[in-house]
C-alpha cells in the first residue's frame, strides 16, 4: 500500500513537472510581450529593455524555465522586490506582491468555502440519495429524483444572484456574503459564508443525490446483498453495512475530482459573491495579464487535483479490501 | 427449424487425404508476463498458461482438448489461430511454419483456420445484420463466390439451419442457440480446413446444446473440416472428438484416441476427471460400477506451478521422483498407438470401481470416517 | 395415475406430513414489456431430511420459486399468489420480520457463483458469524469460534487463520465451501442450493457434491437442489421435479423420473444430453426450437410448440387445454399413461444406449 502511494506521488510529481513546462511555454513563450503592457503609452526602447531585464525575460526561454524551476525548489533572490523563498513563483506584475504569499492569503477563503460546502452537500446529497433508494418507487423517491434533476441543471450564476436578490436585498435576512477569518470571529465567518455555501452545495447536493441513489440501487441488486438478506440480516442492516459500502466507490471517485476542483478555486461562485479567494485571483490575474500569478494559481489548482486523486486512491483501499490486498 | 444439412458443391477437391497432419504444434509455450515492482515496473513473473505442449490435428479429424479452468486449453486455441503470439515453440500448418508469421504471410492461412467462440451474445457485432456478419470474412479476404456473396450467405444460413430470409435481421432477434449457428455460418464462410471451437456450447441450455453439437458434427463429417474442439465438459468432448488430449496446468498429460482416454486412461488425473463427472444412470444397473476418486482442493496457480509433474500436489501416487522430474509424454506399454501418457506411476487401464475409493479431501474423509 | 383435466388448478390438498408445502404458486413480475409469469401454478411437497431436485433450463422458474420461498423478491415488482407452508407456517403472508427470523436460521440458501454471492468487503469469518449472532444471540467471540469450527467442518485447511481472509483470497472451490459453512451455521432444517456447483470445475464439483451429501447426513437437513444438470441431480436427489416455462411437468423419485420418464420434455432432456458412457453411433436427439418467452407463453400445454408427440394426443387438446400435474408420481401431459409407457420403452429408451 505504501509502495503504491509512493508510486502515485512520484507519478503526480512527474505530471506536475510536465504541466509546468506546458504552462510556462504557453505563458512565457507567447509572442506577446508582457513588458509592453507594463511599459504604458510613453514607451521607449530603453524603458522596454529595462523592464525586460527586471522581469528576467531578456534571457532565452530554456534559461528562463530553469530559473523558474530552480526558484520553485530553492527560492530566488534576484528580484528587485526582495528575496523570494521557496516555493518561489516570482512577484506579481500587477501588485508587486510575492505570488506564493498572495496564494496563501487567498487560500483560507477558498478552503472555507470548499470544505463547508462539501460537508453540506455530502450530508444532504448522500442522505437524500440513500433515502430515495431506500424508498425506491415511492413518492419520496420520485420527488427527490425530480428535484435533484431540476437543481443539478441549475447554474451558480443563476442561483447565486437569485439567492442574493431574495434573501439579502429583498427580505433582508442576511448580510451580503463577506469573508472573515475563522480565528478572528467564528460567527461572522459562518454567517458570512452561509449563502455561498447554500448555493454551491445545493447544486452539488443535487448531483450527489442522483449519484448515491443510483449507486445504492445498483448495489442492492448485487448478489452478495441478496446473500446477506437470505441469511436473515435485516433490510436496514444490509442497506447500511453491505450496499452502502459498495456505493461509496463511485461517490469517492467523483468527490475526489470535485474537491480538487473546488480547492483550486470555485471561480464562478467567488466571482458571483465577490469573495476574494483563489478563483477570484485567477480572474484577476487573467484580467491584468499577470503571468506569474496566473501560472501560480494554475499550478496550485493542478496540485490540488492531483493531491485529491491520490487521496481517492487511498480511500479505495480503505473501503475495498480487494484494492488493499492486491 | 431446419435440421437437414444442404451441402454446397465442393469448391475444389481437398488436396490432402485424411490422416495427414494438418496442424502441428511443437513445444508450444505461452507465458503471460506479470508486471510489478517498485520504483520501476518490470516483469516479476509469468503466468505459465501453456508450457511446452505437442499437438497434431490431422486433416478432417475432430480433436478434443479437455481440462479444468487454468489448464491452458483456451490459450492453446488462441495460439493456434495466432490470435496470440507464442512465447516459444513452433506451429506448422500444412508443413509451413506460421509460428511468427506476419500479417501478410498469415493472410491466406487465416481464411483456412476459423474460430467459433463460447459466448454467442458478445461475439457477434450487435450493430451488424446477420448478412454483414457472415459475409464479413469473404469481404475481408476479397472472395467473390459465383452468384455473389449474398447468395452464398443464404446458402450458409441454410446449412446451419437458419431461415435464409433472416439475412437482414440483427443478432438480438435470435435466441442463444441460433446466434451460435450464426457464429458457425461465419466460420464456414471461407470454407476453412480447420475450425477451432472454444467452448462452443457451454453457454447454451442442454436442449439447445445438442442442436449445436449435432450441427458441428454434421459440418465436420460432411464438409470434412478438421476441428480443434475445446471444452470442459467431458461428455460433450467425448461425443464430438475422435482423439482427445487432457490438459492440466499448461501441459498435455494424456492424449489418445477417444476410446483409450475414456475407458483405458493411465494418468491419475484423467482417472480423477472421469470419475468426477456426474453420471445419469438411465438404465439403473450401473450403481457403483465406476471408480470414485475425490481430489483435495483446487488446481494450483499457473504462476508458480509445482516442480516436476504438475499434478503431483493432488496425486495419491506421488513420490519423490514426481517432484524432481517432469514425466515425458510417452506411450506406456499396453497402450494403443498414439495413446501417450505423462506419468511416472501410471494407473491401471480401467475405470472400474476400486476396492477402496480414493478420497483425498480431508473434510470428506473425516465425514465419511465418522459414518 | 391421475391426470387432471380442469383448466383452472384444483389445488392438491396439502400433505399433512410435509415439512414444506407449496400450493398453486403463481409468481408474476412487472416489467416494462408487460407481466412475466415466471411461475404458474406450481405445487410440491418436501419431507424432512430429504432432497428434492428441481431440474430445468434457464427461464423454467426453478430459481424464482426458491427465492419466493424465502420472500426475497422485491414486492414492488412481484405479485405472489398461492400458499407456501413451512413447518405449519404460511410464508406468503408472513411479515418481513418473521421471514427474517427464518432466513439463514431455519431455511438457508447457497447460490451459484460464490465469488459474487459473498461480500468482498468483509472477512469470510465475519460473514459466517453474522447470521449465527443474529439468530442465536451468541457473543461476538462465540460466533467467531463457531465460524472457525464450520470452516473446519467444510474442509478449509487452517480455518483459524483463513477465517480472517476476504473471499477474493479464497479459490473458487474454497469460496463455495465457505458459502456452505455460512448456510449451515445455524443448523437449518431446509437448505436451498441454487446451481451450487455450476461455476466450479468438475473435480471440485465432485468434492462439493459429496460434501453436501455427507453434511446432510450429519445435520439431517432437507435440501432443495436446483440444477440444469441431470447428472448432478441423479447423484444428489431423492425426488425430482422437472420444470418447464414456469410449470412443473413431471415429478417422482430419481428412479422413476430418470429411468421411466413420462413427459416428452424429460425425454427430450435425456435424449439431448451427451453422457460419458452413451452410445456414440447415433447423434444426439435435441428438442427442436427454443424455450418460449414468458411474456407471451404458448396456450394450452406450454411445451406443445416443441413437442413431437402432440399429434398423438389427438385433436387440439395440447393447444387449448393445459395439462395439470397430479400429486406424487405424475406428469403433466395429455398422452395416456399407456401411450407414455409405450413411447418411452419403444422410442426413447433404445436411444439412451
Amino acid at each position: 500500500m505504501l509502495r503504491f502511494l509512493l508510486r502515485r506521488i512520484a507519478g503526480s510529481a512527474v505530471i506536475l513537472l510536465l504541466l509546468t513546462v506546458v504552462a510556462f511555454l504557453l505563458f512565457f513563450g507567447m509572442p506577446r510581450d508582457p513588458a509592453l503592457l507594463m511599459c504604458g503609452k510613453t514607451c521607449t526602447p530603453d524603458a522596454l529593455a529595462n523592464i525586460h531585464r527586471t522581469l528576467g525575460i531578456d534571457k532565452s526561454i530554456p534559461e528562463q524555465f530553469w530559473i523558474f524551476l530552480s526558484g520553485l525548489v530553492m527560492g530566488r533572490d534576484d528580484f528587485a522586490q526582495g528575496p523570494c523563498p521557496a516555493p518561489c513563483f516570482g512577484y506579481s506584475y500587477h501588485t508587486n506582491e510575492a505570488v506564493w504569499s498572495t496564494l496563501l492569503d487567498r487560500l483560507p477563503l477558498t478552503l472555507s468555502l470548499a470544505l463547508g460546502a462539501t460537508v453540506a452537500f455530502l450530508i444532504v446529497g448522500l442522505g437524500t440519495g440513500m433515502l430515495a433508494a431506500w424508498r425506491r418507487g415511492t413518492v419520496i423517491d420520485k420527488t427527490f429524483t425530480a428535484g435533484s434533476m431540476v437543481l443539478s441543471s441549475m447554474q451558480i450564476y443563476f442561483l447565486g444572484p437569485l439567492a442574493l436578490a431574495l434573501l439579502v436585498y429583498q427580505m433582508d435576512l442576511f448580510d451580503e456574503p463577506k469573508y472573515t477569518e475563522l480565528t478572528t470571529n467564528p460567527v461572522a465567518w459562518f454567517t458570512g459564508l452561509l449563502i455561498p455555501w447554500a448555493v454551491l452545495s445545493t447544486i452539488f447536493a443535487a448531483q450527489y443525490t442522483r449519484m448515491s441513489r443510483s449507486a445504492m440501487i445498483e448495489q442492492l441488486q448485487e448478489e452478495h446483498v441478496r446473500t446477506a438478506r437470505a441469511k436473515g440480516m435485516s433490510r436496514r442492516y444490509v442497506f447500511f453495512r453491505y450496499a452502502w459500502r459498495g456505493s461509496l466507490i463511485p461517490i469517492i471517485t467523483i468527490l475526489g475530482i470535485d474537491l480538487g476542483t473546488l480547492l483550486g478555486g470555485a471561480i464562478i461562485t467567488e466571482y458571483t459573491f465577490g469573495l476574494p479567494g483563489l478563483g477570484m485571483l485567477a480572474v484577476e490575474s487573467v484580467n491584468f495579464s499577470d503571468l506569474p500569478l496566473l501560472l501560480g494559481v494554475m499550478l496550485f489548482s493542478a496540485a490540488m487535483i492531483l493531491l485529491f486523486n491520490i487521496v481517492v486512491d487511498a480511500c479505495y483501499a480503505f473501503v475495498d479490501p480487494r484494492v488493499r490486498l492486491s | 427449424m431446419k435440421e437437414d444439412l444442404v451441402l454446397p458443391a465442393p469448391r475444389e477437391a481437398t488436396p490432402e487425404s485424411p490422416g495427414e497432419p494438418l496442424l502441428v504444434a511443437e513445444n508450444l509455450t505461452k507465458h503471460f508476463p506479470i508486471k510489478g515492482g517498485f520504483p520501476i515496473r518490470r516483469t516479476v513473473g509469468a503466468v505459465q498458461a501453456v508450457d511446452g505442449i505437442d499437438l497434431t490435428v490431422h486433416v478432417g479429424e475432430s480433436f478434443g482438448l479437455v481440462g479444468e479452468s487454468g489448464c491452458g486449453k483456451s490459450t492453446t486455441g488462441r495460439l493456434i489461430t495466432r490470435l496470440l503470439e507464442p512465447t516459444d515453440g513452433k506451429i506448422l500448418y500444412r508443413g509451413q511454419d506460421i509460428t511468427h508469421a506476419g500479417r501478410k504471410q498469415l493472410a491466406p492461412i487465416r481464411s483456412e483456420i476459423q474460430m467459433i467462440f463460447q459466448d454467442p451474445y458478445s461475439s457477434l457485432n450487435p450493430r451488424q445484420t446477420v448478412g454483414t456478419i457472415i459475409s464479413g470474412p469473404m469481404e475481408i479476404n476479397g472472395i467473390n463466390p459465383p452468384g455473389g456473396r449474398e447468395k452464398r450467405v443464404r446458402e450458409l444460413l441454410e446449412i446451419v439451419g437458419l431461415n435464409p430470409e433472416h439475412y437482414n435481421r440483427f443478432p438480438h432477434e435470435f435466441s442463444g442457440g441460433q446466434r451460435q449457428r450464426i457464429g458457425v455460418a461465419r466460420a464456414l464462410a471461407l470454407e476453412p480446413k480447420l475450425i477451432v471451437a472454444d467452448e462452443p456450447v457451454s453457454a447454451l441450455d442442454v436442449s439447445i446444446q445438442a442442436q449445436v453439437v449435432n450441427l458441428l458434427q454434421k459440418v465436420q463429417d460432411e464438409l470434412g473440416i478438421a476441428f480443434l474442439f475445446i471444452a470442459h465438459d467431458l461428455a460433450v468432448v467425448r461425443h464430438f472428438s475422435q482423439r482427445v488430449a487432457v490438459m492440466y496446468l499448461g501441459k498435455v498429460i494424456e492424449v489418445g484416441d477417444r476410446e483409450s482416454i475414456y475407458t483405458r486412461p493411465r494418468h491419475p488425473y484423467t482417472h480423477a476427471l472421469l470419475s468426477a463427472v456426474p453420471e445419469v444412470d438411465v438404465t439403473g444397473d450401473g450403481e457403483g460400477r465406476r471408480e470414485r476418486i475425490r481430489l483435495a482442493g483446487d488446481v494450483p496457480s499457473p504462476i508458480a506451478p509445482p516442480s516436476g509433474c504438475r499434478f503431483r500436489t493432488r496425486c495419491w501416487k506421488a513420490q519423490d521422483k514426481c517432484a524432481a522430474e517432469a514425466p515425458p509424454l510417452v506411450q506406456i506399454s499396453g497402450n494403443r498407438d498414439g495413446h501417450l501418457t505423462a506419468c511416472h506411476f501410471p494407473e491401471e487401464p480401467t475405470i472400474e470401481a476400486r476396492e477402496e475409493d480414493i478420497v483425498l479431501d480431508p473434510a470428506l474423509a473425516a465425514l465419511e470416517e465418522s459414518d | 395415475m391421475t391426470t387432471l383435466t380442469k383448466e383452472a388448478g384444483a389445488p392438491v390438498p396439502a400433505d399433512e406430513g410435509a415439512f414444506l408445502s407449496v400450493r398453486d404458486l403463481h409468481v408474476t413480475f412487472k416489467t416494462e414489456d408487460g407481466p412475466v409469469r415466471a411461475v404458474n401454478g406450481l405445487s410440491f411437497d418436501l419431507q424432512r431430511g430429504k432432497t428434492l431436485g428441481i431440474v430445468g433450463e434457464s427461464g423454467s422458474g426453478k430459481s424464482v420459486t426458491n427465492l419466493t420461498i424465502l420472500g426475497l423478491h422485491n414486492p414492488m415488482f412481484t405479485t405472489i399468489e398461492g400458499d407456501i407452508v413451512l413447518d405449519g407456517k404460511e410464508l406468503t403472508t408472513a411479515r418481513e420480520s418473521e421471514l427474517e427470523k427464518l432466513r439463514g436460521n431455519k431455511v438457508a440458501m447457497i447460490f451459484q457463483d460464490p465469488l459474487t454471492a459473498l461480500s468482498p468487503y468483509y472477512t469470510v469469518g465475519r460473514q459466517i458469524a453474522e447470521p449465527y449472532r443474529k439468530h442465536t444471540g451468541a457473543s461476538k467471540q462465540a460466533a467467531w469460534d463457531r465460524a472457525v469450527e464450520m470452516l473446519g467442518k467444510v474442509g478449509i485447511p487452517n480455518p483459524k487463520a483463513r477465517a480472517k481472509d476476504y473471499p477474493h483470497q479464497f479459490s473458487g472451490g474454497m469460496r463455495q465451501r465457505a458459502m456452505i459453512a455460512m448456510s449451515l451455521v445455524c443448523n437449518p432444517d431446509l437448505l436451498i442450493a441454487d446451481e451450487p456447483t455450476t461455476a466450479l470445475d468438475v473435480t471440485v464439483q465432485a468434492q462439493i457434491l459429496d460434501l453436501l451429501k455427507d453434511l446432510q447426513r450429519e445435520f439431517g437437513t432437507a435440501i432443495i437442489f436446483i440444477t440444469h444438470d441431470l447428472g448432478v441431480i441423479s447423484d444428489m436427489a431423492d425426488d425430482i421435479m422437472v420444470m418447464y416455462a414456469g410449470n412443473a411437468v413431471e415429478r417422482g423419485t430419481v428412479d422413476e423420473v430418470l429411468r421411466s420418464p413420462q413427459h416428452p420434455y424429460t425425454w427430450g432432456l435425456l435424449n439431448s444430453m451427451p453422457r460419458i458412457d452413451s452410445d456414440l453411433s447415433a447423434p444426439l436427439a435435441p428438442i427442436p426450437g427454443a424455450p418460449p418467452s414468458l411474456l407471451n407463453p404458448p396456450s394450452g400445454c406450454r411445451f406443445h410448440p416443441r413437442c413431437t408427440f402432440a399429434e398423438r394426443v389427438g385433436g387440439a387438446r395440447c393447444v387449448t387445454e393445459r395439462p395439470l400435474l397430479g400429486p406424487d408420481r405424475a406428469s403433466a401431459c395429455h398422452l395416456t399413461a399407456e401411450q407414455k409407457r409405450t413411447i418411452f420403452v419403444e422410442e426413447i429408451k433404445p436411444r439412451l444406449g
